[in-house]
């Protein structure tokens, strides 16, 4: 028996150093903790990004969708694995910018806690409003949120959500204090924008451009630098003549604190690849996002990002008194 | 109609490929499987699924994934009838009468009229669409949160004509049902409520988590405590297939169901789950003996079952028309367009016409699969009714763990459904029914929410659920049925009645 438990521990060590002598990671599937259900656009980007990984890597990058409380639990989990390189994330503005604002009880710090890989594509905020509304232009919708002011309803995807924040972030600056109403989601809000029960809300450009495209409902701004060649009929909110509400929803992959910066380095690599990629570019693309340049797409710039964004925010939520717990 | 003809024709043009109706064949066998196992519902397996699909083209998969969803709802029949185990909410009610028959002998008559009863709605359900997929958009609309809120209270008063013993102790556990839906995040303030810190509760309890705790391991628990009643599912195991007596019973509660579920199906939030429920009021209410309703009724196996098929395949009217998906799977196959570069939305029809009309027809070879797959299993599926028990349950044990777990990833839903299990053991011991709990949970959340909203955009008038007529008509329905529900029992001590 003694025997038997020292041969198997020699065979362990050997096996371990041999990992350790070949050193060439991946050996293995890597697991990409995406911290919302399925089918939104942070999993979507997740999903094109890693698919094009997987290829310049040599193993497949597994999806793992655990969401919950505004997609912290996931990153909460990411957080706290083994720093191999096997467990990484997609964080987005929300979880790694708004989430210390939102929860004070918050289990990571995104300044601090992570080891950032790399920005990927981001997903432009558009202001959008009923069919019906009395306005057809941003001037003439702030116009109307002054005359009107509580008696407007505004509509977000629940606390914590990227039309929540960015709606927030919006009335902030454009000094309005509509009524808000709360949804489960994108899909039931629009639902009832499209049927006239609310006025307006922000959101990402992939939610709500079908439904401007189809004449369901109006957009007022885009809130980028630039036009979007999937809208290229809505003006910017600087076009249209609001300065300091520039919004894009991003998203960026980052491994847990502690990372080796060789395998950071190589994911960076397979990233940067993917966003150079014409086909993953087109599909990107297609889905109204922004890519990142190239000096925006270094794991330096990243945290930058992320501390940038975090000032950014903290100050936005915590006016407003929103906090999720 | 000759632009439906020709509509449908180069619809089924596309479904009808080779490659799509292999990949229907796979989607469909896949989801039954996946949906016979508890716990593991269409959203993981969609989810897991996913990368597999890049490699198609966007009609191809979606077909497969769409044969997935619509397989793991039959697949969820299954395990109610059999285990009773109910894999979604829309399966509670299957559970009620499918699994009496199952104790009967007859687990192959109520596996056959669920299949057959699905594929008939199934069928009606797929010509809806695409004759009036378009103009019943609009239905989706005319619901806004003081209509949904209504149509939720008319649900909870079917909660109460659900129940078989008393009418106190069904109303107490719809209430209870009510109070577990409020556990969590609060929607509109994000303040938290009866979590007591603990991070996992943040966002509710799980409906799977409940349901197979309460139905699934409290059954095991009640199984090895009377073992007589286990070998009466053994010896007899009777018919395969419904014979005509069978039919001649239930045609017109298939009937009756597949007109409520398509039209339930069709409202966004999640609508569909209210089919089967209220499918089985309907048939409950009709009954000259509503007596034999829980104890192996086959009308209501038949009823709800076509309801839930029916409801499955219009829920995509929205996601289809408009873009706009109804409940969270719908949500998932938004994704799975997006990820294939179809951006869903009102333009999906006219755009991508051979992907819009090659899905709706696909429905109708997915279902005709359906039959092909689940006929000849009935079967095997009755067979495995005659492993010995002491061999199941630990089998049946371990497939809801490790269905648990897949859902979350949380080792604490595995902890949860055996506390559940105990809870579920203790109230049928105390002759407490689950099914309105569960009832009362699905439709808690709903009613509280679209209360709230309706109440915000009214800025606070109640008046707002009388001034809107859909709504009143709605409230004016429940009421009637609530009188219904509560005269026999004054009338007659219906208490006394119904108790087992």
């Amino acid at each position: 028996m003694k025997k038997l438990a020292i041969a198997l521990a020699a065979g362990l060590g050997l096996a371990a150093t041999g990992a350790q002598a070949q050193g060439a990671y991946p050996q293995r599937p890597i697991t990409m903790i995406v911290p919302f259900a399925a089918g939104g656009p942070t999993d979507v980007v997740a999903r094109i990004v890693g698919d094009h990984m997987s290829r310049t890597l040599g193993q497949q990058i597994v999806i793992e969708n655990v969401a919950g409380a505004g997609g912290t639990t996931g990153i909460t989990r990411a957080a706290q694995a083994q720093p191999d390189g096997y467990t990484i994330m997609m964080g987005h503005m929300g979880t790694h910018g708004a989430a210390p604002a939102l929860y004070p009880n918050l289990k990571y710090d995104p300044t601090k806690d992570f080891a950032p890989i790399g920005l990927a594509a981001g997903t432009p905020i558009v202001i959008v409003a009923k069919k019906d509304f009395p306005a057809n232009d941003l001037k003439g919708f702030l116009d109307y949120m002054k005359a009107n002011g509580e008696k407007v309803n505004m509509a977000h995807a629940g606390v914590g959500s990227v039309s929540h924040m960015t709606g927030i972030f919006f009335n902030s600056v454009i000094k309005a204090k509509p009524t808000m109403v709360a949804y489960r989601g994108t899909g039931p809000a629009l639902n009832d924008l499209m049927a006239n029960t609310v006025d307006y809300m922000t959101d990402q450009i992939v939610n709500v451009a079908p439904q401007i495209l189809g004449g369901n409902i109006k957009a007022f701004a885009i809130a980028t630098p630039e036009r979007s060649p999937a809208l290229p009929n809505v003006p910017t909110t600087k076009e249209a003549g609001l300065d300091g509400f520039e919004v894009s929803a991003w998203n960026a992959a980052f491994a847990p604190k502690g990372t080796s910066p060789e395998i950071v380095a190589k994911l960076n690599d397979a990233l940067v690849k993917a966003l150079d990629d014409e086909g993953t570019r087109k599909r990107l693309l297609d889905l109204g996002g922004v890519i990142p340049v190239k000096a925006e797409r270094t794991p330096e710039s990243l945290q930058k990002l992320v501390e940038s964004e975090v000032a950014r925010w903290t100050p936005v939520l915590k006016a407003a008194g929103a906090t999720a717990e | 109609m000759s632009d439906l003809v020709s509509n449908l024709s180069l619809g089924f043009g596309v479904a009808l490929s080779l490659q799509n109706l292999g990949l229907a064949f796979l989607g469909c066998l896949v989801g039954t499987l996946i949906g016979v196992l508890p716990g593991v519902g269409p959203i993981a397996t969609i989810a897991m699924l996913l990368p597999i699909t890049f490699g198609l083209d966007p009609v191809g998969a979606l077909i497969m994934l769409a044969g997935i969803y619509y397989g793991a709802q039959y697949g969820g029949s299954t395990t109610a009838i059999l285990v009773n185990i109910p894999g979604e909410a829309t399966s509670v009610v299957t559970t009620l009468d499918g699994h009496q028959m199952a104790r009967q002998g007859r687990a192959g008559v109520a596996l056959g009229i669920a299949a057959i009863g699905s594929f008939f709605a199934g069928t009606v359900a797929t010509l809806v669409i695409a004759a009036l997929g378009a103009p019943l958009t609009r239905l989706a609309l005319i619901f806004g949160p003081a209509e949904y809120f209504s149509l939720m209270v008319m649900g909870l008063v079917f909660a109460v004509v659900l129940a078989r013993g008393s009418i106190l102790k069904a109303v107490a556990m719809i209430l209870v049902g009510v109070l577990l839906s409020t556990v969590g995040t609060d929607l509109e303030t994000g303040e938290e409520r009866m979590t007591f810190g603990l991070p996992f509760l943040s966002d509710g309890i799980d409906f799977a988590v409940l349901a197979m705790g309460i139905f699934g391991i409290a059954e095991i628990l009640r199984n090895l405590d009377q073992t007589e009643t286990r070998d009466v599912v053994r010896q007899a195991i009777g018919r395969l297939l419904p014979n005509r007596d069978d039919f001649k019973q239930s045609y017109a509660s298939v009937l009756r169901g597949t007109v409520i579920g398509s039209i339930l199906g069709i409202l966004p939030g999640n609508g569909a789950v209210l089919g089967p429920f209220a499918s089985y009021t309907v048939e409950k209410k009709l009954a000259k003996d509503p007596s034999r309703f829980g104890r192996g009724a086959i009308e209501g196996v038949a009823g709800p079952e076509s309801a839930n098929n029916a409801g499955a395949q219009t829920s995509f009217i929205p996601l289809l028309t408009l873009g706009i998906p109804p409940n969270a799977v719908m949500a998932l196959m938004v994704g799975a367009m997006t990820i294939h570069g179809i951006v869903p939305g009102p333009q999906v029809m006219t755009r991508n016409p051979n992907l819009f009309w090659g899905m709706i027809a696909s429905m109708w070879v997915g279902n005709l699969m359906l039959l092909i797959i689940n006929l000849p299993l009935i079967g095997m599926w009755v067979r495995l009714l005659k492993v010995p028990y002491r061999l199941m349950f630990p089998a049946i044990l371990m497939f809801c763990c490790i269905g648990i777990y897949s859902i979350n990833s949380l080792p604490t839903d595995v902890v949860f459904i055996g506390l559940f299990g105990l809870v579920g053991y203790l109230l049928i011991t105390l002759g407490f029914e689950p099914a309105p709990m569960l009832l009362g949970f699905v439709l808690g959340k709903l009613m509280e929410e679209n209360l709230r909203r309706a109440l915000i955009l009214s800025r606070g008038s109640l008046s707002t659920f009388i001034e809107r007529p859909v709504s009143a008509g709605l409230l004016a329905v429940a009421i009637v049925l609530l009188v219904l529900a509560l005269l026999p029992s004054v009338r007659k001590g219906r208490d006394e009645v119904f108790t087992e």
